[in-house]
C-alpha cells in the first residue's frame, strides 16, 4: 500500500510529463488530481492503522541504491506514526491544490507541465516523509528543492520569477552544504547512514568528542548541528529565510503546497525524524530554540508591513516555523508536528483563499488596491476568515491548541533554561504580531471602500514591488470581482474544515493523554525530557497569554485599519527609519548580495582575467609560445606564408620523433 | 585469430574500418554517405564486442582478465593487454560514446573521409591506454591519442584553433618527457616494462617521490589539475563538437586512469606523502574554476571550466585512499563522461543553428524548442550533483571519502555543490528561459531525430546509474580493495607514528 501511496504521484508526473503536451490538457489534470486523491484516501488508512489503530511500525525494502566499502545505502520505505503524519498532510494537502489548480491555472496553455510538476514534487516529498535512512531523505530533500525550483520559475519568461527561483535553489543548497556535512560526519561516527543503526549507536556517542575542523567537539552536537542547517535552509529560518517571500513569484497553488503546507516543514520533520539524535545534543536544541524564536519574531515584525498579500502570508509562514522549532528545541518533538500539521490545513487555506482573491481581482496582488472585497467574494471571505481565526489562535480552532502548546511548552521549559526564556517571550509578543498582521490583511483586503483607481497611481510608484501573477490584459479595473467557481471553492471548504477541526480532533494525540499509543516510540524522548508533564503544572496566566495577544494584536487591528482610516500612514510617518527597516525586510537582501553574491562574480573575474590570463597563461605556455614564435620568425623568414601551419606540423613531428627515439631506445 | 584475444580486437577494429574509408574512392555524396556509415557500423560493433568482454568479465576479482602477451618488435618489448575492475569501466564509456560521436558528427561537410579516420584511430588509441599492460606501450597509445586530436582541433576546429593546440602541445610536451624519463628509471630497476611486475616491484621511497612527481606533471596536465588546466577551455572553444565530447569524455579521464594504474600502487609511500598537495590542488580546483565559470560569456568554456572543477572531485576522491573516494572518483569519471558529453553536445546542437557560443545571443530557447530544453535541463541537473542522476553518486561517495581521510578537504570539496548550482542554472536561465526576443533566433527549430538519438541513450545512462550505480561501482570494487591494502597499512603505520611522536 505504501509503495501506491510514494509512486502512484510518480506515475502521474510520468503520465503528464511524457504525453501531457499531446492530449488535451484536461486529460493531466484529471489523471494527476485522481492519482492524488488515491494516494491521499490510502495515506488516510495508514494513518487510521498505524497511528490511531494497532498496525505495526514497519520498513519495506525496495532495493540497494549504492555501496563502497562500509557505505551502504538502500532505496527503503520506513512507515511509522510519524511519517503517517506527513503522509496525511502531503497526500491531503496535495490532492487539494491539484484539484484547486484545474480552476486557478484553467487558462494557462501550459496546464500539463503545470501539473506534471505538482506531481513530481508530491512523489519527492513522500519519498522523503518515507525515508529510511539519511541518503534518501537526501534525495528527497534535493528533489522538492528542485520541483520548488521548476515551480517559482513556473512562468519562465518572467525575470523576477527565474531569478527568485535560482535564488531558492541555491540558498536551499547552502543549507544542504551542511546537511551533506553532516551526513558525512553521522557516517563517520557511526559507519551507517540507516537511522535503526545511527539511533542504536547515538546513546553510546553522547558525550564523545570527535576532532574534526582542527579542534575538538561534541560529536553529537556537531553532527546535529550540521544538520540543522539544511533543515534552516530549507524551513526558511532567519539567515537562510530570504528566498521563501521570493517565492511567491510562483503560481499560487504553489505557495499553498510547497512554501506553507509540505516543503518548507521538512526540516521541522527532519529535527523529529532525527529526535533520537537531537535528544542527546543539547547545546543545538538550544541554538534551534534560539533559531526558531528569532525567527518567529523578526518574521513577523516584517510582515507587519508588506502590501503584496502573498507575501504577507509568507512571512507569516516563516514565522509559524518558527514556533515548530521553539518546540522541537526545548523538547516538544510532537508540538512541532502538531503544528505542523495544523498549518499545513490553515496555511493552505489562507493561500488558496488568496488564490481566490487574485483570481477574483484579475491577478492582483497588491492589498492596496483591494478592499471591500467582503461583499463580492462572501465565500471566500468567509474561508479566509477561518483560516485568520485559526493562524491567530482563537479559541478552539486548530491553530489554538497547536500554537498554545508551543507557548506552554517554552514556558515550562524556561524553568531551567534561558533559551526557552527568550523563547517564551518572543513566541507571545509574535502571537500579537501575527494576530496584527493577520487582521490587517483581512481588512485591508475585504474591508473598507474599493480602491478602485489606486491602481494606476500606485503602479508608477512602486514598479519595482508590483508582484502580478501573469501579465494582466489592461482595462481589468472595469470588471466587478467575481466569484470563484466551485473547484476552486471546494478545496477551501475542504481546508477548512480541517483548519477548524484538526486541533480538536488530535490534541490528545500530539499532546495529551493518547501519546504514547498514537507515537509508539517513533518520536524519542530522553529520560530527562518530562516536558509534556511539566506543561500540565504551569500557571493559568500562561494558558491565557496567547489568547490576550491574539485579542490585543485584533483590537489594534480593528483601530488602525477600520476606526481610524489612516492611522497605519501616519504610525509609518512617524517612525520613518522603522517603517524603511521593516519595509525593507531588515536589510538581508542588501546584505548578502554584498557579502556573497557581488564578491563571487567579482572573485570569478579575477581569477579568470588575472589568475587564468596574465599569470598562468602569461607566465606559462603564452610566453613559451611568444618567445618561440619570435625564433620561428627569423628562421622562418626565408620560407613562405603559413608559419603556424609549419609550427603546427612541426610540433606534432617533434612528439613522433621523441616517441621514435625512445621506444627505440629501450631495446 | 593467430592468437590474439578479444581485446585486440576492440583495440584495432576500429583501424580496419578506418582502412575500409581510406578505400573509398571519390567525394560524392553517395562516397561520404558510405564513409559515415562505415565509421558508424564500425564503432557499434566495437561496442557490441566490448558488451562481450563486459559479460565474461568477473567482477569479483582483482586480477587482470583476458590477459594476452606478444613480444614485439623482436626484443625485449612486450605487446600485452588486459583489464581489471578499474579499467572496464573505461573501455566500456569509450565503445559506448564513440558511435556518439559519429553520430553527432553527421552533418560535417569538410573532409568527411579525413574526419572519421581521425576518429576512427582515436578510438583504437584511447581502448590501447585503458587495456595495456605494458608501459612502452601504455606511452604510446596515451601519447599517440593526441595526433588525432591535435588533427581534430586543427583541421575541424574553430578560428583560433592553431593557438589551441599550441597550448596544448607545450602543456603536454613537459608532462610527457619528464613521464618518460620515469618510465625509463623504472625500467632501469625493474628490468621489464611489464605493468603487472611493476605492480609487484617496490621502489625505495626517495625514488617513489621523484617518480611519483614525473607522472604527477604528466596526469596533472591531462586531467587537467588546477593550474595547468588553462589548455582546456581554449581546446574545447575550437574542437567541433565530437571532438569536445571525447576530450571531455574520455581524452581527461587518462589522467585519472593513470593515477589509478601507476601512482596510487606503485609508488604509494609518495601517494600518502603528497596527498595534502593533490587536496590542496583538488580544492583550489573545484573552488577557483567554478568561480571563474560563473563568469564565463562562452557556453563552451563555462562548461569546459565546471569540467576542470569536477576533475578536481576525482583527484581529490582517489588520494582519500579510502574506498568510498576512490570508487567515488571512479564513479565521477564515468558519470563526468556521460553528461559533459551530452553537455558539449547539446551547445553543439545550437551551435549547429546559429553559429555562436555567445550566451547573451541567447534566450528563451524553451519557446522553440522545449525537447532541447528539458534535455539541456536534465544534464545541468545531473552536473550540478542532484541525487537521483549519476552526478551525485559519485560528488557523494568522493566526499564521503574525503572527509574520513580530512574532515577540511571535505569542507571546502562541499562548497562545491552550492557554486556548482549557481553556474549551471544561471547559464541555463540565459539560455533558455526568459523571453526570446531576438529576431534571428526566431525561427530556431528543435532537435531533429538524429539527435534525440544522439541523446536519449545518453540521458537513459544517466538516469540509470543515479539510480541504480551497482553495475559500476560492483564492476570496480575487488580491484579497489585489493589497490588500497598497502596504503591502509602505510597509513596506520603513520597514524601509530604520529601519536607515538605526539606521545599520546
Amino acid at each position: 500500500m505504501i509503495q501506491l501511496v510514494v509512486f502512484l504521484p510518480l506515475v502521474g508526473f510520468l503520465i503528464a510529463g511524457m504525453i501531457g503536451y499531446k492530449v488535451a490538457p484536461r486529460i493531466s489534470e484529471l489523471v494527476t488530481t485522481s492519482l492524488l486523491f488515491v494516494a491521499m484516501g490510502l495515506s488516510w488508512s495508514i494513518f487510521v492503522d498505524v497511528g490511531l489503530g494497532h498496525g505495526r511500525a514497519s520498513t519495506l525494502a525496495l532495493a540497494n541504491w549504492f555501496a563502497s566499502g562500509a557505505l551502504n545505502v538502500d532505496w527503503a520505505l520506513r512507515v511509522d506514526a510519524l511519517t503517517a503524519v506527513m503522509l496525511v498532510v502531503v497526500t491531503s494537502v496535495s490532492a487539494l491544490v491539484h484539484l484547486y489548480s484545474i480552476g486557478y491555472m484553467h487558462d494557462d496553455p501550459h496546464r500539463p507541465r503545470f501539473f506534471a510538476y505538482l506531481s513530481l514534487f508530491t512523489f519527492a516529498m513522500l519519498t522523503l516523509a518515507t525515508a529510511d535512512n539519511l541518503v534518501q531523505m537526501f534525495f528527497g530533500w534535493e528533489g522538492v528543492g528542485l520541483a520548488s525550483y521548476l515551480l517559482i520559475g513556473f512562468w519562465r519568461h518572467k525575470p523576477s520569477a527565474n531569478a527568485a527561483a535560482i535564488k531558492a535553489f541555491i540558498v536551499n543548497r547552502v543549507g544542504d552544504f551542511g546537511f551533506a556535512l553532516g551526513i558525512f560526519l553521522i557516517f563517520k561516527l557511526t559507519k551507517s547512514v540507516a537511522f535503526d543503526q545511527v539511533f542504536a549507536a547515538a546513546p553510546g556517542l553522547a558525550g564523545q568528542t570527535i576532532h574534526v575542523f582542527g579542534a575538538d567537539f561534541d560529536a553529537l552536537t556537531l553532527a546535529t548541528f550540521l544538520l540543522f542547517t539544511g533543515a534552516m535552509g530549507k524551513s526558511a529560518q532567519i539567515f537562510l529565510h530570504t528566498w521563501l517571500p521570493d517565492a511567491m513569484e510562483g503560481p499560487t497553488p504553489v505557495s499553498a503546497l510547497i512554501h506553507a503546507a509540505t516543503m518548507v516543514t521538512a526540516g521541522v520533520f527532519m529535527v523529529a525524524r532525527l529526535s533520537p539524535l537531537f535528544e542527546y545534543a543539547p547545546a543545538t536544541l538550544t541554538f534551534v530554540t534560539i533559531i526558531g524564536a528569532t525567527t518567529a519574531f523578526v518574521t513577523a515584525t516584517i510582515g507587519l508591513v508588506q502590501n503584496d498579500i502573498k507575501r504577507v502570508i509568507a512571512y507569516s509562514t516563516c514565522s509559524q516555523l518558527g514556533y515548530m522549532f521553539v518546540a522541537e528545541g526545548v523538547g516538544g518533538y510532537s508540538l512541532g508536528i502538531f503544528h505542523l500539521f495544523t498549518h499545513a490545513f490553515f496555511k493552505a487555506l489562507l493561500f488558496l483563499g488568496a488564490g481566490s482573491v487574485i483570481l477574483a481581482t484579475h491577478h492582483e496582488q497588491d492589498m492596496r488596491n483591494m478592499g471591500g472585497l467582503r461583499k463580492h467574494i462572501p465565500v471566500t471571505f468567509a474561508m479566509m476568515a477561518i483560516g485568520t481565526l485559526s493562524l491567530t489562535g482563537f479559541p478552539f480552532t486548530a491553530g489554538y491548541f497547536s500554537k498554545d502548546a508551543i507557548i506552554e511548552a517554552a514556558f515550562a521549559a524556561s524553568q531551567h533554561d534561558g533559551a526557552a526564556l527568550f523563547a517564551f517571550v518572543a513566541t507571545v509578543i509574535a502571537a500579537a504580531l501575527t494576530s496584527f498582521y493577520s487582521w490587517r490583511l483581512m481588512f485591508m483586503t475585504f474591508f473598507g471602500k474599493r480602491a478602485a483607481h489606486a491602481r494606476v497611481a500606485h503602479e508608477y510608484e512602486d514598479g519595482a514591488q508590483a508582484h502580478e501573477g501573469q501579465p494582466h490584459e489592461g482595462e481589468h479595473e472595469h470588471h466587478a470581482p467575481h466569484e470563484s467557481p466551485l473547484v476552486v471553492l471546494a478545496p477551501l471548504a475542504a481546508l477548512a474544515i480541517g483548519a477548524l477541526a484538526a486541533g480538536l480532533a488530535f490534541e490528545g494525540q500530539f499532546a495529551g493523554h493518547a501519546y504514547e499509543e498514537f507515537w509508539k516510540g517513533s518520536l524519542f524522548t530522553s529520560q530527562e525530557n518530562h516536558l509534556l508533564q511539566a506543561m500540565r503544572d504551569i500557571p493559568g496566566w500562561v494558558s491565557f497569554a496567547p489568547t490576550v495577544m491574539m485579542a490585543l494584536g485584533f483590537v489594534v487591528a480593528v483601530y488602525v485599519y477600520i476606526l481610524a482610516p489612516g492611522a497605519a500612514q501616519k504610525l509609518a510617518g512617524a517612525f520613518p527609519r522603522l517603517y524603511q527597516f521593516l519595509l525593507n525586510k531588515w536589510y538581508f537582501d542588501e546584505l548578502y548580495d554584498a557579502m556573497f553574491v557581488r564578491p563571487s562574480f567579482a572573485i570569478g573575474r579575477l581569477f579568470w582575467k588575472g589568475g587564468d590570463g596574465r599569470i598562468i597563461d602569461g607566465l606559462g605556455p603564452d610566453g613559451v609560445a611568444a618567445r618561440i614564435v619570435d625564433g620561428a620568425r627569423l628562421a622562418v623568414r626565408l620560407q613562405t606564408g603559413y608559419v603556424y601551419h609549419y609550427a603546427f606540423a612541426m610540433l606534432i613531428g617533434v612528439a613522433l620523433v621523441a616517441t621514435w627515439f625512445v621506444a627505440g631506445g629501450l631495446r | 585469430m593467430f592468437g590474439f584475444g578479444i581485446l585486440s580486437g576492440v583495440i584495432f577494429l576500429p583501424l580496419v574500418g578506418a582502412a575500409f574509408i581510406l578505400a573509398l574512392r571519390g567525394d560524392d555524396d553517395a562516397t561520404l554517405r558510405n564513409a559515415r556509415w562505415a565509421a558508424l557500423l564500425t564503432t557499434i560493433v566495437v561496442f557490441a564486442l566490448s558488451m562481450v568482454v563486459w559479460a565474461r568479465f568477473d567482477a569479483t576479482s582483482a586480477a587482470f582478465q583476458f590477459v594476452e602477451q606478444k613480444s614485439w618488435l623482436g626484443s625485449g618489448l612486450v605487446y600485452k593487454l588486459g583489464v581489471d575492475g578499474m579499467s572496464i569501466p573505461f573501455v566500456l564509456l569509450t565503445a559506448f560514446l564513440m558511435p556518439i560521436s559519429i553520430l553527432a558528427s553527421w552533418e560535417i561537410t569538410v573532409r568527411v573521409k579525413e574526419y572519421m579516420v581521425a576518429f576512427l584511430v582515436l578510438e583504437t588509441l584511447m581502448i590501447g591506454v585503458f587495456c595495456a599492460l605494458d608501459l612502452v606501450l601504455f606511452y604510446l597509445f596515451f601519447e599517440g591519442g593526441l595526433i588525432p586530436m591535435f588533427l581534430i582541433i586543427g583541421i575541424w576546429g574553430g578560428k583560433r584553433r592553431v593557438y589551441a593546440s599550441f597550448k596544448f602541445f607545450l602543456y603536454t610536451l613537459l608532462g610527457s618527457l619528464l613521464m618518460l624519463i620515469a618510465i625509463l628509471a623504472m625500467y632501469g630497476q625493474v628490468g621489464t616494462t611489464d605493468i603487472t611486475a611493476m605492480l609487484a616491484a617496490h621502489f625505495s621511497p626517495s625514488m617513489q617521490t621523484w617518480l611519483w612527481l614525473a607522472f604527477f606533471a604528466s596526469f596533472a596536465v591531462k586531467l587537467p589539475m588546477w593550474p595547468a588546466h588553462t589548455w582546456l577551455p581554449d581546446a574545447h572553444v575550437e574542437a567541433p563538437t565530437a571532438g569536445s565530447v571525447i576530450l571531455a569524455a574520455i581524452l581527461l579521464k587518462m589522467g585519472g586512469y593513470g593515477f589509478l594504474r601507476f601512482s596510487l600502487p606503485m609508488f604509494p609511500d609518495a601517494s600518502v606523502q603528497f596527498a595534502p598537495l593533490v587536496y590542496a590542488l583538488s580544492i583550489i580546483a573545484i573552488i577557483y574554476t567554478s568561480l571563474v565559470a560563473l563568469v564565463q560569456e562562452d557556453i563552451k568554456k563555462l562548461i569546459a571550466y565546471s569540467s576542470v572543477a569536477h576533475m578536481g572531485f576525482v583527484t581529490m576522491g582517489l588520494f582519500t585512499l579510502t574506498p568510498q573516494g576512490v570508487q567515488g572518483a571512479i564513479f565521477v569519471m564515468i558519470s563526468h563522461g556521460l553528461v559533459s558529453a551530452a553537455l558539449f553536445l547539446c551547445v553543439g546542437v545550437i551551435y549547429d543553428r546559429m553559429h555562436t557560443r555567445e550566451i547573451a545571443a541567447y534566450g528563451g530557447l524553451v519557446e522553440r524548442m522545449p525537447l532541447y530544453a528539458f534535455t539541456f535541463m536534465l544534464f545541468t541537473l545531473a552536473n550540478v550533483g542532484l541525487p537521483g542522476t549519476s552526478g551525485f553518486v559519485g560528488e557523494f561517495l568522493t566526499l564521503v571519502g574525503a572527509f574520513n581521510a580530512n574532515s577540511w578537504v571535505a569542507l571546502f570539496a562541499t562548497t562545491g555543490v552550492i557554486l556548482s548550482a549557481a553556474y549551471a542554472l544561471y547559464l541555463y536561465r540565459r539560455v533558455i528561459f526568459g523571453v526570446l526576443d531576438k529576431p534571428n533566433l526566431a525561427g530556431i527549430t528543435d532537435l531533429s531525430t538524429r539527435e534525440i538519438a544522439v541523446f536519449a541513450p545518453l540521458l537513459a545512462l544517466t538516469i540509470y546509474y543515479g539510480l541504480r550505480p551497482g553495475p559500476i561501482l560492483d564492476a570496480s570494487a575487488a580491484s579497489v580493495a585489493h589497490l588500497l591494502q598497502t596504503h591502509t597499512a602505510l597509513l596506520d603505520a603513520l597514524k601509530v607514528a604520529t601519536q607515538g611522536m605526539t606521545g599520546q
